[in-house]
């Protein structure tokens, strides 16, 4: 990165440290939120994503993340804090589970996407059918745990002062950053890009495939099910059809590639991006003509990946290569 | 055995009727993957285009249901051959997981199309069959009418392939898709035609469909997921394996959901799908390199 940028981006930074001491209103607040929380989702898909592991499936882990703490909660009065606990193993668990077979069977491509579409579907299907517990389809809220005459309680993990949780969010988006750093530099991603582009050259360089691959992908799944952590107190209400299954696996994938996948800040841009667009499509065509948004939406989908396939991000920085070069 | 009742029975048959239909859902998606080795990700999207097609011209205009039918499979047909010539054929070249991801775009599109022209209200075309008793059973009428005729479009269309000049051209290319264009084979007629027969098996789906389950933007993702593991756990392009694999999804959907109840019946086939995968990899009964 030249020094130029570093600045700018350290600038940036600065700005979104002291944003909410600047009072602006709690509506683009909730947006800055929802944009660092899809970026801290959609990077840690992109872990794994652009290491040729393309997951349909990380609605699962979401799901597992945002449903283990509010049932934990509401059922058993555990803390969130401890919740999360419970809800990082399971999906490491899960993730284990699915991945180890997965790599070492080498179920790769349009397997492995349809093997992890399945899970997806499994966690969707079980939280609808324990609806006894669970509320089914109307999803459910957390129990409200705020102390009266307080706005704020560590232990049910609420708070009802936006700032609070744009710094929580901020500071996990900022961590899912340097864990790409991390596993950017790290001999592991050497090793993964060379298993992505020939797998029995790699294997037969020494490396092992399948533990390279599970590393990453139980990375990446367990900072998902954090992010539906986060979700699920941030926004007090979860609901199977939005938070596992197809749709919203679908939804990660198209985020991370929006953006682009192959660099730091692509998935944030590419949240950033659908943000915006969701945003100003509800708010410019309105709720009068249901569903138009997502016709856009989907539209615009197709012509990126068609058009784009490097993301908004790898593009444009691809670009600015070329002439410079 | 006291377990074996005659409601397991029927469950039993209910998941063979099923079968019938999951196979004819299977049936189109393989073709295309076969062929073209593409996913449709928007596969169950295009049926619920059909159905909407078949219930705006019967119930909304008042054309006969046989008109109507034919209009579903035509309309899902052309889609079909749209979808190849706008969206995949851009992409035939580009990585194969972007082949999947664009009509996953396409997914979100039809879904949204449908939701802008028909609202989210549920619809049906008003059509109730009688019921079939045999013996104890009692059996829906429009189930058995949707296995009859998904086994028959099932042995046309494999007749058709195994028969006809252009289905041993369209196999051909599903075999070598290098060499067959030096042998004169136009590719992308084959690949064009494919698609349109692809989105014609899912009118046909469309129309079966119809018959038993109310319409709604979103009830492509209720099937359209069951379709693709099915394929998968058939060995993708398999059309004889993904036959095989629809009866046995159909059953653990069906006597599981029995058992238990109807989410679990999807869940316990989804993990079967799960665990098979892990043991066969390549498909349950995967081609012989």
């Amino acid at each position: 990165m030249t020094t130029n940028a570093r600045r700018i981006g350290l600038a940036l930074l600065a700005l979104l440290l002291v944003a909410p001491l600047l009072g602006i209103g709690a509506y683009p607040m909730h947006l800055m939120i929802m944009a660092m929380l899809w970026g801290f989702i959609y990077t840690s898909w992109a872990l794994m994503g652009r290491l040729g592991m393309v997951s349909l499936g990380h609605g699962a882990f979401f799901g597992i993340g945002a449903y283990v703490v509010v049932m934990l909660w509401n059922h058993f009065g555990l803390p969130p804090l401890a919740g999360a606990i419970v809800a990082v193993l399971a999906s490491a668990v899960l993730a284990l589970l699915i991945g180890y077979p997965c790599f070492h069977f080498r179920i790769v491509g349009h397997y492995f996407a349809l093997v992890t579409l399945a899970l997806a579907e499994v966690v969707r299907l079980t939280i609808v059918g324990l609806r006894d517990s669970t509320g089914g389809s109307l999803g459910v809220t957390p129990a409200p745990g705020i102390p009266a005459g307080e706005s704020a309680s560590l232990f049910a993990l609420q708070f009802s002062d936006r700032t609070v949780w744009f710094y929580i969010i901020l500071v996990m988006w900022l961590l899912s950053l340097y864990v790409w750093r991390r596993v950017d530099r790290s001999m592991t991603r050497l090793a993964l890009q060379a298993i992505s582009e020939e797998e029995d050259a790699a294997a037969s360089i020494g490396i092992n495939v399948p533990r390279s691959k599970l590393g990453v992908a139980t990375l990446s799944a367990v900072m998902t099910a954090i992010g539906g952590v986060l979700y699920a107190q941030y926004q007090l209400y979860v609901n199977p059809e939005t938070v596992s299954g197809i749709a919203i696996s679908l939804q990660i994938v198209f985020g991370a590639i929006a953006g682009g996948m192959f660099v730091t800040l692509g998935p944030t841009v590419g949240a950033v991006f659908l943000l915006l667009l969701s945003e100003s499509l509800r708010i410019l065509v309105g709720n009068q003509v249901h569903g138009l948004d997502m016709l856009i939406y989907g539209a615009l989908l197709v012509f990126f990946i068609i058009y784009m396939p490097k993301g908004i991000l790898g593009t444009w920085l691809e670009w600015r290569e070329r002439r410079a070069g | 055995m006291e377990f074996f009742d005659i409601f397991l029975l029927e469950a039993i048959v209910n998941g063979l009727l099923l079968g019938g239909l999951l196979a004819l859902l299977a049936l189109g998606l393989n073709l295309v993957f076969g062929v073209i080795d593409v996913i449709w990700i928007c596969y169950a999207e295009i049926i619920m285009v059909s159905m909407y097609g078949i219930w705006w011209l019967h119930s909304v205009q008042g054309a006969p249901l046989w008109l109507a039918f034919v209009f579903g499979v035509a309309v899902a047909a052309l889609l079909g051959a749209a979808l190849h010539h706008f969206i995949v054929r851009p992409v035939l070249t580009a990585e194969p997981i972007n082949q999947l991801l664009v009509t996953g775009g396409v997914l979100f599109f039809l879904q949204a199309a449908a939701t802008v022209v028909f609202g989210i209200e549920f619809r049906n075309i008003g059509i109730q069959l009688p019921g079939v008793s045999v013996g104890e059973l009692y059996l829906s009428m429009s189930r058995l009418i949707a296995f009859g005729v998904a086994l028959a479009s099932i042995v046309a269309t494999y007749l058709f392939l195994t028969r006809t000049y252009i289905g041993t051209a369209i196999r051909a290319i599903s075999q070598d898709r290098e060499i067959m264009p030096l042998m004169g084979v136009n590719a992308s007629r084959i690949y064009l035609l494919t698609s349109a027969l692809g989105g014609a098996l899912a009118g046909l789906a469309g129309c079966l469909l119809v018959l038993q389950y109310d319409i709604h933007p979103a009830i492509g993702l209720s099937f359209g997921p069951i379709a693709f593991l099915i394929c998968v756990l058939g060995g993708l392009g398999n059309l004889v394996g993904g036959f095989l694999a629809a009866f046995l999804f159909a059953q653990f959907i069906s006597v599981g959901g029995f058992v238990f109840h109807l989410e679990w019946g999807y869940v316990l086939a989804f993990v079967f799908f799960i665990v098979m995968m892990f043991w066969k990899p390549q498909g349950l009964f995967a081609r012989r390199q």
